[in-house]
């Protein structure tokens, strides 16, 4: 059955208030979440100090500025630093997004950190997203075809090409699926809106021939079934594409080829 | 499980091909039960009130008796479906998730029964 509470390991402590260093007026408080895989300790929610007067607007600024300056153990993925790699997604906020285009003046209060929710933590910031990607890769997110290679370029008109406008930005963040009720509680088996984006990015391309044999390995009641319209995923896409309602016109083309 | 791969884990079982069914069924069982249950709320209304004669004179009128029925087999039928839905979401052991669905199914069918055999027979006559 569902676990209401963290188990006993998991649970959050107080940890450390860092000194506050500066004598400057425009401090923010970031509350990061912090785990040692090292050590036997729970985590912990750190407190840091933040001079916004030296440092850059998005709250990816602020935590290298706190890796670099304040506490070289914090551990967190980013490399783009402007929203186009989806390394640095992490729940900031309540919220899943990516720190890097999450601004520090768009939080009220202390700016409250935490790994993406309800996957295993690698470290610190870090979440485990093996099976994530490997749900990825089991859409088959390739161009399939039949017919032998065109020699030149697969042709597609710019009708056809704008029906992928909305799917193709994906970076693969992991943002919706770890927002997901349904993910949290069966993403061993359910698909994730993530990679059923991707599903229907490959379904609807109209140089795809495999689209019989996608819709076939998506039809489970696990694996496609399990969204049930809650939409935190379109919520909170931080590029503002619209998960669900990719998910949604599978949904449909499941109807259309049994009626 | 320990040096299983991601994608086996993934893959798991593979897809069972269905699903597709059941999520149109509960759609249609919906849509269904917009008007169904309306006039079934304003034909019981009806009844308030009235004690068991009024009860049963209700219900011996053909056209109250078949909304009566027909609401109790949709609405049995989607709750089952419904049901289902919520049992593979939150229940996880293997047998506990076989139980509850044979529960689910013969609770929601044999209550169906019950409720339709019932209007029947005040339908047919049999009671007066």
């Amino acid at each position: 059955m569902v676990e209401l509470r963290l188990p006993k390991n998991s649970r959050i402590k107080v940890g450390k208030e860092w000194p506050n260093p500066a004598s400057s007026d425009n401090i923010r408080k970031f509350r990061v979440y912090r785990w040692d895989p090292d050590t036997a300790d729970n985590p912990r929610l750190d407190t840091y100090h933040v001079d916004m007067d030296d440092c850059g607007p998005m709250v990816l600024d602020a935590i290298i500025k706190i890796k670099n300056e304040i506490d070289p153990t914090l551990t967190f993925r980013r490399s783009c630093r402007e929203g186009i790699c989806g390394s640095c997604a992490m729940n900031i906020d309540g919220e899943n997004t990516l720190a890097c285009i999450k601004g520090v003046e768009e939080i009220k209060g202390d700016v409250k950190i935490y790994p993406l929710p309800h996957m295993e933590v690698v470290k610190d910031l870090v979440p485990d997203l093996t099976h994530f990607y490997a749900q990825h890769a089991a859409v088959m997110p390739w161009l399939s075809t039949q017919t032998s290679d065109p020699g030149t370029e697969w042709k597609q008109s710019p009708e056809d090409r704008k029906k992928l406008d909305g799917l193709y930005e994906c970076v693969m963040c992991a943002c919706c699926s770890t927002s997901c009720p349904s993910y949290w509680w069966n993403g061993d088996r359910y698909l994730g809106p993530a990679a059923l984006l991707h599903a229907y990015r490959w379904i609807i391309d109209s140089r795809d021939e495999g689209t019989g044999k996608r819709l076939d390995e998506l039809e489970d009641p696990f694996r496609l079934y399990r969204c049930h319209t809650i939409m935190n995923c379109s919520k909170t896409c931080p590029k503002g594409l619209n998960p669900a309602k990719a998910i949604a016109e599978v949904k449909k083309l499941m109807v259309e080829r049994t009626i | 499980m320990g040096f299983q791969t991601n994608f086996s884990k993934v893959e798991g079982l593979g897809s069972s091909k269905e699903g597709t069914h059941h999520w149109w069924m509960q759609r249609l069982s919906a849509v269904a039960l917009v008007p169904l249950s309306l006039l079934f709320v304003y034909t019981f209304m009806q009844t308030l009130g009235t004690g068991y004669q009024g009860f049963v004179d209700t219900y011996s009128n053909l056209g109250n008796a078949i909304v009566a029925i027909l609401f109790l087999i949709v609405a049995f039928f989607h709750l089952r479906l419904g049901l289902q839905v919520v049992i593979e979401d939150y229940v996880h052991s293997k047998t506990w998730k076989v139980l509850f669905l044979i529960a689910n199914t013969l609770f929601c069918w044999g209550l169906m029964g019950v409720g339709v055999i019932s209007i029947a027979r005040i339908a047919f006559g049999f009671v007066g």
